[in-house]
């Protein structure tokens, strides 16, 4: 997928002015944060077993050749075979390889954010593999124009039962409906064609597990289960630090996952898939790939955003975000919104693709304090910055500007006039009211704001002057 | 207890009223109060936005300034935290600096919670009359655990009414230079914010962190509110 996360501020204002995004929006807030306060009651000890999970990813990941490596050893010896893509390129290649292969024509797909991140859709098309999401909110993006995905578990939270309602009429010729149970099944019965006829399934993979070989896939529809067991053919497409050691860690995380994302205590579904069918089963593929994607991932392994990596993909922090909230996911830019987004689409697609993301946050904390596997998103927001200012990115009067505060601030004597000149100068444009509703130094402010009036006098002026009085 | 008040760069320039209610409220403790003259800024926005030299240097300044002092006391929840938090990860690099910082920063403290926890302050001074409504600013709140302290304090005075807003947690969206760089989204969270405040029918939204308060009070102007009060609570606690 081409980022569009240099374009961030005018991507959020336009969400602003979106009516149907803002009130979608809301009540998808309610939904999300509410639902998961209360599932989290569920546990005993919350606190220890997201200590846990951090653990449990934070082994793999400090090792992440030798998981990987047995990982690749079990699934192989399961029948699958493992191939290893560098980037979005490689992933696309690898597929299409498969596809011709096996002969395939058309591809189911269940969600797969790596296929996002590569752009897997247009070159499936482009080789004459026809691709088919299936997922439901997936599918009503690809049908709208191949639109991209506006959250990680809910890609078309941003969008309203109307607009789904004309789509589904103009895209399927039937006649308009707004009744959710009966779009879901109109999207149900063009899908069972689609299933019945694919040769081959792509799905991504919740957690690989290096003990047995398998992927776990986590989701609430039944189309999960159809990809990945009905066609011939099933690839997975997965990052590398999706793994993780046994069976039993897959259940302290999915004690979090659920819970986090959806405030489920369980999701519908829960699929461990190992290896390929064998002789006398009924089900399963013929033959099984495993991609397993670097796409930036390695070279965060070991550096300070290594904590990233333990990332779950739950959701959890966009849903609690204040400005994820209020703009929705599409105006990020790239697969991945909210404060993880705004730490992934810098360190996958380059610190100088994505300069506004690290600060598109009030470092409010609120996404740490929910994150399951505790990771410290502020603290990695301003490392970002930081890193943004020593290669020089941002724009030199951003740079100047603390500098000269900082300048100014260790000169007590100066700082003291400046300020005394700076309120005055405030007062001046208050012109008497409380509040000033035009501020040049900083327009940005009172685009949407008034700034209250200064008192009149700094608080060293009339400190001083107390002491000479008193 | 002699207290060394820092007294921080908004409440400096915008609201001195608050310094002094801060200095009425520490005395009123029992305490001593000392403002260092030479004081500025923490250096917290330096540091939010990536220029860490900048954010060292003016570490160091303060560490130097306050740590001959028992304790030191903020206003602000989020000054109070980034000179015990963060000025140790600033100076990580300066072995001999970073020990300074780490044991100035054990006694640095928000103003309520140095009020309620250390000083033991019995009877405020304040006299309020009337129904307000908290917010809790995110850094104090999450970082320092600022959240029964300033409503114990709130709940000395008989005439004040606490009636909580929903999302009182909730950021208000200032979040420093992000109200500057991102001025619409910082505007239309504080909107909410706003609503949420409004909807409790309170006659002053109180914080604890001036730089949430101008964002509040700023966004309530410009939705025509011009009578619903936005108030520092160490302005409540002593009727400044
Ligand atoms: S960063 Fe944490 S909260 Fe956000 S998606 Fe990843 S695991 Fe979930």
């Amino acid at each position: 997928m081409e980022s569009r996360a240099h374009r961030f501020k005018q991507n959020a204002v336009d969400s602003l002015a979106n009516p149907v995004l803002q009130a979608s929006m809301k009540k998808a807030k309610g939904k999300f944060v509410d639902k998961r306060a209360i599932a989290i009651k569920e546990i005993d000890d919350f606190e220890a077993t997201r200590e846990a999970a951090k653990r449990i990813r934070n082994q793999v990941i400090e090792n992440l050749d030798l998981w990987l490596e047995k990982f690749e050893q079990t699934a192989t010896a399961r029948g699958a075979k493992v191939l290893w893509a560098k980037d979005g390129a490689e992933i696309c290649r690898l597929v299409v390889e498969i596809g011709k292969q096996h002969g395939v024509k058309k591809a189911v797909k269940s969600k797969s954010m790596l296929s996002e991140e590569a752009g897997l859709n247009l070159a499936l098309a482009a080789a004459g593999i026809q691709p088919v999401e299936t997922d439901l909110g997936e599918y009503i993006l690809q049908i709208n124009d191949n639109e991209p995905p506006s959250h990680i578990i809910a890609p078309v939270v941003h969008k309203s039962l109307d607009e789904v309602a004309d789509l589904f009429h103009k895209t399927h010729h039937t006649p308009r409906k707004t009744d959710i149970p009966q779009l879901t099944r109109e999207a149900r019965e063009v899908l069972r064609e689609h299933f019945l006829t694919a040769e081959m399934g792509i799905s991504g993979g919740n957690f690989l597990i290096a003990e047995t070989g398998s992927v776990a896939l986590v989701t609430n529809e039944g189309n999960g289960r159809m990809v990945t067991t009905l066609p011939r053919v099933h690839v997975v497409v997965t990052g590398i630090e999706k793994v993780i050691p046994t069976l039993e860690d897959l259940a302290t995380l999915m004690r979090l996952l659920p819970r986090s994302a959806t405030g489920q205590s369980i999701s519908n579904y829960v699929s461990v898939l190992t290896g390929t069918k064998a002789e006398g089963e009924s089900d399963g593929p013929e033959h099984l790939y495993f991609i397993l994607v670097d796409n930036g991932r390695a070279e965060v392994v070991g550096s300070e955003f290594q904590d990233m990596l333990r990332c779950i993909r739950c959701g959890a922090c966009m849903n609690h975000c204040p400005v994820y909230q209020t703009i929705g996911g599409q105006a990020y830019g790239w697969v991945y919104p909210g404060p993880m987004g705004s730490v992934l689409t810098p360190l996958y697609t380059g610190l100088e693709n994505a300069l506004d993301l690290p600060h598109a946050a009030t470092l409010c904390n609120q996404c740490g304090v929910v994150c399951p596997v505790k990771i410290p998103l502020p603290e990695l927001l301003r490392k970002l910055r930081e890193k943004q200012v020593e290669r020089h990115l941002r724009p030199w009067f951003e740079r100047l500007a603390f500098r000269l505060w900082a300048w100014v601030a260790s000169r007590p004597a100066l700082y003291g006039l400046g300020t005394r000149f700076a309120v005055r100068y405030l007062e001046w444009l208050a012109d008497g009211k409380g509040s000033i509703s035009r501020l040049g130094l900083a327009p940005e402010w009172t685009q949407g704001r008034n700034f209250p009036a200064p008192e009149g006098k700094t608080f060293r002026e009339l400190y001083a002057q107390r002491g000479r009085n008193g | 207890m002699k207290v060394a008040l820092f007294v921080t760069c908004l409440v400096d320039l915008m609201r001195p009223r608050i310094g002094f209610a801060a200095i009425e409220l520490l005395e009123a403790a029992g305490c001593e109060v000392v403002v260092p003259p030479s004081q500025t800024c923490c250096g917290q926005p330096a540091w939010n936005s990536g220029d860490r030299a900048a954010a060292a240097k003016l570490a160091k300044k303060v560490i130097a300034e306050f740590e001959a002092y028992e304790a030191i006391v903020a206003p602000s929840g989020s000054c109070a935290d980034h000179i015990r938090s963060e000025y140790p990860v600033i100076l990580a690099d300066e072995p001999e600096w970073q020990a300074r910082a780490v044991a100035l920063g054990s006694r640095v403290y928000e103003l309520t919670d140095f009020l309620v926890n250390v000083a033991k302050l019995e009877n405020v001074p304040g006299s309020f009359t009337g129904r307000i409504t908290y917010h809790d600013s995110c850094t104090g709140l999450r970082s320092l655990g600022i959240k029964a302290q300033p409503r114990a304090l709130l709940a000395k005075l008989p005439g004040v009414e606490l009636q909580e807003m929903n999302g009182a947690e909730e950021c208000c969206g200032f979040g420093g230079t992000f109200s500057v760089k991102f001025g619409e989204i910082s505007a239309a969270i504080a909107e909410r914010k706003c609503a949420n405040a409004c909807a409790t029918g309170a006659a002053a939204i109180v914080g604890g962190d001036l730089g949430c308060l101008l964002n509040i009070e700023g966004k309530l102007r410009r939705m025509g509110d011009e009578s619903t009060q936005v108030l520092h609570i160490a302005e409540v606690l002593t009727a400044k």
